[in-house]
């Protein structure tokens, strides 16, 4: 028992707010971003093999993780990526200087949205091909709008799913390893970072810590898990 | 009225063919910056020596292949534990479907990370030494990759009538071997080569039990080779974007042209 008090330690704390910030924050733009993108591809009246090779893609993306994913944003946003070499050299803008950094808590964030955005494409699509065009026209013969219809009928049918999704993609990102690992090099104080640092070699001097810390995020994967259970079930009641 | 919904409709269209293209540029063009990055391996001059650089390393290839070797076992013995399993839960025991969909989960609830962790205070002592064999790793794959499985092979089973098939095969003479081998595994070849591509896919890049559990893998040689030079992994990256392609690629044409 005594172990668990080292989790209130000032630095551990602050590595699972880091953790739980990240996650959190990568989570929101993949359910963001992922949405608009599926539901511009499902039932924006664009033509049908967009929406193929959209999930074909996503299928890909959400896979490419880890380090290749790594390398490909430090030639694009690191300090001698193209996009920033291009920003300083043809707009004179210098984007370390506004403040960014690719090896930063925004970058890594950036990053993930790379695998965030793909997986919330793949998990919302289902439920936007369950949303029948005879609700919509049912909804506009009441003579409801579009933004009628959405916060009364879309809006409050998707959320379960919407919601399951972000425990998902949070989940997603608080147990990455590899991408932050390569990115960072394990300086940011991540939670996978340190148990990693653990098992490396006993950097914090504590051997006793690595179950704590572990413990500690699987009792956060458990609470995620039964949440998305409990939505799971709320959509699959329309959803079939 | 007619004017007016045509040009609401053909903005719609254009709103949400904005939205695809926003998206088209952000997946897109770290792929394009990191390829032309990859291709500046020599000083003033754009060519592939990056690549020749990676496919003259014998160490590329030593970690590749052991990395093979690796998704090899962890497919074939993934599979000889998990398609016994799916077939005696669609046929004797529907109940057991909560449990091992429970077990589905637990790869989500205990990430790779805290799995490894687990494995090495568990198994780096003996009565169970297990830490230098490469079946500790290949364990560690299988229930990474076990939800994959699963879900492939439940759903191929699902498409088939088992009940008929074994019953009919049964009628006849054969043996339940025979049954399995003559009978079910060709009728789930799709679903089985599915789930064997995407373990592939899964496992070729893997890093976190491979590095901690200090393997040659393909994983931690493309983190040490991202530490020490600066084209090299670009064009890695480049590489293994396009092995992951080809995997999930083959994953998707085998479950479309499954459908009806």
């Amino acid at each position: 028992m005594e172990n668990f008090t080292h989790l209130t330690r000032p630095g551990i704390v602050k590595s699972y707010v880091t953790t739980l910030q990240i996650s959190a924050f990568s989570a929101a733009g993949g359910v963001f971003f992922g949405f608009l993108l599926a539901y511009a591809a499902t039932l924006g009246g664009l033509p049908r093999a967009l929406k193929s090779f959209l999930l074909t893609f996503s299928g890909v993306a959400s896979n490419f993780a880890g380090v290749p994913l790594a390398f490909t944003f430090i030639a694009t946003l690191g300090r001698v990526g193209l996009v920033t070499t291009v920003l300083s050299t043809v707009f004179g803008i210098d984007l370390y200087d506004t403040g960014f950094n690719l090896y930063s808590f925004w970058g890594l964030g950036i990053t993930y949205l790379y695998f965030q955005i793909p997986l919330m494409v793949l998990l919302i699509t289902p439920a936007l091909e369950a949303m029948k065009p005879s609700w919509r026209e049912a909804a506009e013969s009441l003579g409801a709008g579009s933004l009628v219809y959405w916060v009364r009928v879309g809006l409050p049918l998707l959320l379960p799913a919407i919601l399951a999704s972000f425990i998902m993609l949070f989940g997603n990102a608080f147990g990455a390893y590899a991408t932050a690992y390569a990115l960072t090099g394990g300086l940011l104080n991540l939670v996978p970072i340190l148990i990693g640092a653990q098992i490396r070699g006993d950097v914090l001097h504590d051997p006793n810590l690595g179950y704590a810390l572990a413990l500690g995020m699987v009792a956060i994967m458990t609470a995620s898990i039964f949440a998305y259970l409990a939505l799971q079930k709320q959509t699959s009641r329309w959803m079939t | 009225m007619d004017d007016l919904s045509a040009t609401r409709s053909l903005a719609r269209v254009v709103r949400h063919a904005l939205i695809v293209a926003s998206g088209v540029v952000f997946f897109v063009l770290p792929l394009v910056a990191t390829f032309l990055f990859s291709l500046h391996g020599k000083k003033n001059e754009l060519g592939f020596s990056a690549y020749e650089h990676v496919f003259a390393d014998p160490q590329f290839y030593s970690t590749f292949l052991f990395s093979l070797e690796m998704a090899f076992a962890t497919v074939v013995l993934g599979l000889v534990l998990l398609l016994p399993t799916v077939l005696w839960m669609h046929l004797r025991a529907p109940r057991a479907r909560a449990l091992i969909e429970g077990f589905a989960l637990l790869p989500f609830v205990v990430p790779p990370i805290v799995l490894v962790f687990g494995l090495i205070k568990l198994y780096s002592r003996p009565p169970l030494d297990l830490v230098t064999s490469p079946l500790l790793l290949v364990a560690g794959y299988i229930v990474i990759s076990f939800p994959y499985l699963f879900r492939s092979l439940d759903a191929g089973v699902r498409a088939l009538d088992l009940k008929s098939l074994t019953e009919a095969s049964q009628s006849l003479g054969a043996s339940m071997v025979t049954t399995l081998w003559r009978v079910i595994i060709p009728n789930l070849r799709t679903s089985l080569l599915g789930a064997g591509f995407l373990t592939f896919a899964i496992v070729l890049g893997e890093l976190t039990l491979a590095v901690l559990l200090a393997w040659p893998a393909f994983g931690p040689y493309m983190a040490l080779v991202g530490r020490d030079l600066a084209y090299e992994p670009a064009a890695l990256a480049i590489v293994s974007f396009l092995l992951t392609w080809l995997f999930i690629g083959l994953v998707q044409l085998l479950t479309r042209t499954k459908g009806p």
